[in-house]
């Protein structure tokens, strides 16, 4: 009966864990963004899953992946 | 921002990029570049810094496209990523590429990248440029 409800609470611990894992990359990914300057100081942010956001995320992650070898 | 094909190292690494990696410790790696895809200088080494100026010619290019229509040109840009971030700002025909650690304080990246373009600029302008040698050939009746 102590062993089942040590169990239990292990894997608790686990799902726990691994729950709070998932959802720190999940909130990190939807952080991803990119924000472009303009000349006239007009600021443009564009988050992951806009039109054109796509491209500039995945030329920057190359970039950083680059920089990082 | 325009621009055009990564071109070979144009000059070692000036003091400028030295001073932006001493100054701004959130700076990993950055790159001058022209917008022809010269490399001015960089913080990595050279075959590095034509891959890092080409990435970033791409993106400057992806970004020009994402602007909305009629919008005025792009000056700077930083794309946050999860595991870091990319910063491109630009002083005329130069550009710099930079690379930070997650989460930067944006501002001060930005004002020590455009501290580097002047500094860079002014240390461009300070240095004379080196005569073209040009090699004369030896007349026939000159020769012993």
């Amino acid at each position: 009966m102590r062993s089942r409800s040590f169990l239990t609470g292990f894997l608790l611990a686990i799902g726990s864990a691994a729950a709070a894992l998932l959802f720190r990359r999940r909130a990190a990914r939807r952080r991803e963004r990119a924000e472009l300057y303009l000349a006239d100081g007009t600021l443009v942010s564009l988050v992951d899953g806009q039109p054109g956001a796509d491209r500039l995320l995945e030329h920057a992650r190359e970039l950083l992946a680059t920089a990082r070898i | 921002m325009g621009c055009g094909s990564v071109g070979p190292m144009a000059s070692p690494p000036a003091q400028a990029l030295a001073d932006l990696t001493e100054i701004s410790t959130q700076v990993e790696a950055a790159v001058v570049f022209d917008r022809e895809g010269t490399v001015l200088g960089s913080t990595v080494d050279d075959e590095r810094a034509g891959r890092l100026a080409e990435a970033a010619l791409e993106l400057v290019r992806a970004a020009d496209e994402a602007r909305p229509d009629g919008a005025e040109d792009l000056v700077q840009l930083d794309v946050a990523l999860a595991d870091g971030s990319v910063f491109v700002a630009a002083d005329g025909d130069r550009l710099i590429a930079a690379t930070t650690a997650p989460e930067p304080t944006v501002g001060l990246v930005f004002y020590d990248l455009k501290s580097c373009l002047r500094g860079l600029a002014e240390e461009l302008e300070a240095k004379p440029k080196p005569r073209r040698r040009t090699a004369t050939k030896k007349k026939d009746h000159e020769k012993p």
